[in-house]
């Protein structure tokens, strides 16, 4: 917040003239590639449909409701499909997490040299491509179905859960290792004893907000194959039975609200 | 908080005293678990076989990564990235834009009783969508083409940031906006100078981490039809081109990590 | 039974911790080791059982020369060194018994100690250790549920529990008020002198160290410039380690101490 001198006059500006040439530039250009990004994207659409949108979204809306409650019976096992994909994934993922997490971390990898970079690569490339890109290989090579859903699942996890539970090992008190490698501990020990308890707070929490995320994400596996509830509502809409649809929607709905409640109160119970 | 004797104590073994207190609890949580992964993991059929033979072309995809191809369908390649990148640029743009009134709305220390009512809802709607689901909803109504990616980015941006937002907004100190107040100042001028200043290096940080999901999902957005690189993913997946395949996956990477470093660079600025 | 012999350490960025320490440590004795900060303090103390490597010099633990052992024999030899910390360095969510009993786990298997299935002679020594604290009550405990004394005494008998010959004591009192620093440093001395125990206990308030310690060691800049008894600590050497400052003060208020002491 510099004071400038004005002829004489001793003003105060918000910003040096530099800093506001420089912050308009940069208004400039990025109104500049909003208008360009809008432009190419008007380009692809074809309006007509837009204008028409309205109307469409009326009739989606009055075929929609009321949802075809009666088709719950049949999404039983799709349901109990969609539990477990989240569910063994996410178990698989914190399993093979736990390892790339310790050998990420600069305090706990054995050789910070080589191994470290090749953990962070692994978490890199495994957080950054979505669990439907992983179901869609993995339903290349193994085949549609469940089991290819849990892969696909347990891929995304590892990058994510291990990201987080290797920040939180370079955060613990150091003090702490320190004391027990004192005592004459072995170097698993001093894990079992120094740093395990410190990181099993956030395990925990990583773990269960994991899991309530992949809830959602099997939801949608289906789409491509990949089995759960994903599949009905696919076939679903592939013949157009919007009341079927929003059914699915709405059960979708409750399996969120219910996956989020329970991820809360873990939590809250773990702190 | 009794003085034992210690006579009484010595010669008795010491256990760890269990996480879960009431030893019926803890079993019947155990035995529920147990019981649980027994069903999930019978109730999955895996074709072993299909699984086996499956495994070879599982190898060759990953080899091809050693040889990615960049060259053969560089035209969709380049055309499949920059829809990608337009969408996110511009949803992150506008969703970036919403999310700061409908945060504002948001906050109960901010916002009067109707208007939090509205905007919780449509941050909790947003939120509870997944946003390929959004997407094809959007597809039927608005058509193909990234015009339906850009509003579903959008829309989930906004659920996203909102909530961070208003939680953030809810949760600052009071002092500091009270005395903006107390000076006299308007509506909008207490905004500025008591609010805004408090979040606003969280809200550049978590524009830049929503900036980097918003793309990941855009590649996936055009398997539904929504635009972007999602679609030629997929192509290349369906005729076995896994070289190419290799390819986008890398380029999805690379521009996940850049995303993630520049955000990195952009929090420290602003911090 | 413990010597220093031209101890060194010398960090990377050129900075000199501590130069050719020579120290002799007879068996049984307690000393307090003085100096003001980035004195060497805690660096020597800690080139002892190698928490900080040493880049020069020996240590010699009665026969055994401890610079040049191999990790598992280190792992060995650090048995008969209990370390007490400045911040306690207890783990926070293990409960007190857990954490005295983590001062045998050189001597137990990981998988004993991962079990929790120690032997009951260890368990019974736990027991007896913190009845003469008096924390018996408190065993299943989480440790962060205790005051700051409390938690020290837990440190003290995770150190004891390893049957040690020598108890390395890093600024035991820095964190914790006047009366119960006091506490604290009788309990330590008395349990020295019960067990036959050897100790270097670093501490930077003069006073509690005349109070309670045969010897004193004034360390500066890296290098010993004292090593007598209490009583010859007179203001020119106090300045001479510490460098300039009013002393009388310090010194006068052991014999207001000692009568309040005498008091009570």
């Amino acid at each position: 917040m510099p004071v400038l001198d004005k002829n004489g006059a001793q003003v105060w500006r918000r910003r040096t003239s530099r800093e506001s040439l420089v912050r308009w530039f940069g208004w400039l250009i990025g109104v500049a590639v909003f208008l360009v990004c809008w432009q190419r994207i008007s380009e692809a659409t074809t309006w007509f449909f837009v204008w028409d949108a309205p109307r469409i979204a009326g009739d989606i809306w009055t075929r929609a409701t009321p949802p075809r409650w009666e088709y719950i019976t049949q999404l039983g096992r799709p349901i109990w499909d969609t539990l477990n994909i989240a569910t063994l994934g996410t178990l698989i993922a914190l399993c093979l997490a736990v390892p790339v997490a310790f050998l990420a971390a600069r305090n706990t990898t054995p050789s910070a040299l080589f191994i470290r970079p090749i953990a962070l690569l692994i978490i890199v490339s495994t957080r950054s491509i979505n669990s439907l890109i992983w179901a869609l290989l993995l339903i290349a090579i193994i085949g549609p179905g469940v089991f290819a859903g849990v892969v696909a699942i347990a891929i995304r996890s590892i990058g994510f859960c291990a990201k987080l539970l290797y920040e939180a090992i370079e955060e613990i008190d150091h003090t702490q290792v320190e004391a027990i490698s004192a005592t004459g501990a072995s170097r698993w020990q001093v894990m079992a004893y120094g740093i395990v308890p410190q990181i099993l707070p956030a395990f925990a929490g990583i773990a269960v907000f994991r899991w309530d995320i992949n809830i959602r994400e099997s939801t949608v596996l289906g789409l491509v194959g990949a089995g759960g509830i994903g599949l009905q509502l696919s076939s679903s809409l592939n013949v157009l039975a919007w009341p079927q649809v929003s059914l699915i929607l709405v059960v979708i709905l409750v399996a969120v609200v219910i996956s989020e409640w329970v991820s809360a109160k873990v939590r809250g119970a773990i702190i | 908080m009794s003085h034992r004797e210690l006579d009484d104590m010595l010669g008795k073994g010491w256990r760890k005293p269990h996480f879960i207190k009431n030893p019926a609890l803890r079993w019947a949580l155990l035995a529920g678990f147990g019981a649980y992964l027994v069903a999930a993991v019978l109730t999955i059929d895996v074709d072993w076989a299909r699984v086996y033979a499956g495994l070879d072309r599982g190898w060759q995809f990953i080899l091809s990564f050693t040889r990615p191809d960049f060259v053969s369908r560089a035209s969709d390649i380049w055309a499949g990235l920059l829809e990608s990148i337009v969408m996110t640029v511009a949803a992150s743009v506008v969703g970036i834009l919403i999310s700061i009134p409908i945060g504002l709305g948001a906050a109960r220390n901010i916002a009067p009783l109707p208007v939090y009512v509205v905007c919780r809802g449509i941050v909790a709607v947003s939120r509870a969508l997944q946003e390929i689901i959004v997407a094809i909803l959007l597809v039927a109504i608005f058509g193909f083409g990234p015009l339906a990616g850009f509003l579903t980015l959008s829309f989930a941006t906004i659920g996203f940031l909102s909530k961070l937002l208003a939680e953030d907004i809810e949760a600052m100190d009071k002092v500091q906006a009270e005395a903006i107040r107390a000076s006299g100042a308007r509506w909008m001028q207490w905004i500025n100078y008591g609010v805004q200043p408090q979040v606003m290096p969280r809200l550049v940080g978590l524009s830049m981490y929503r900036i980097d999901i918003n793309f990941r999902e855009s590649a996936i957005l055009g398997l539904v039809g929504a635009g972007g690189i999602g679609a030629t993913l997929n192509t290349a997946f369906d005729r076995y081109e896994y070289d190419t395949a290799a390819a986008i996956l890398i380029l999805i990477i690379g521009i996940v990590m850049a995303l993630e470093y520049l955000s990195g660079i952009i929090r420290a600025r602003v911090q | 039974m413990l010597r220093l012999n031209k101890l060194t350490k010398t960090y990377k960025t050129g900075d000199q911790a501590l130069k050719a320490i020579d120290l002799e440590v007879p068996s049984g004795q307690v000393l307090a080791l003085i100096g003001p900060s980035g004195a060497g303090k805690s660096t020597m103390i800690r080139c002892i059982n190698r928490l900080v490597e040493p880049t020069g010099g020996e240590v010699w633990l009665d026969d055994l020369e401890l610079t040049g052992l191999g990790s598992g024999a280190l792992r060995r030899a650090r048995r008969s060194m209990g370390m007490i910390f400045q911040e306690y360095a207890l783990v926070e969510r293990l409960t007190v018994m857990e954490n005295v009993l983590s001062g045998r786990l050189g001597y137990v298997g990981f998988w004993r100690s991962f079990l929790r299935r120690y032997p009951q002679s260890d368990v019974d020594e736990a027991f007896r250790l913190l009845d003469r604290v008096g924390l018996l009550h408190m065993a299943d405990k989480r440790a962060d549920e205790l005051s700051g004394g409390q938690r020290q005494r837990v440190g003290i008998c995770r150190a004891l529990i390893q049957n040690p010959k020598l108890l390395l004591v890093d600024e035991p009192t820095a964190s914790l008020d006047p009366k119960t620093s006091r506490q604290i440093m009788r309990l330590i001395t008395e349990l020295c002198r019960e067990r036959g125990l050897a100790a270097i206990i670093n501490i930077h308030d003069v006073a509690l160290a005349q109070m309670f310690v045969p010897r004193v060691v004034g360390l500066r800049f890296g290098e010993i410039v004292f090593d007598g008894q209490p009583t010859q600590l007179s203001p020119e050497m106090l300045t001479e380690i510490y460098g300039e400052e009013d002393w009388e003060a310090t010194i006068e208020a052991i014999e207001d101490e000692e009568e309040i002491e005498a008091a009570q």
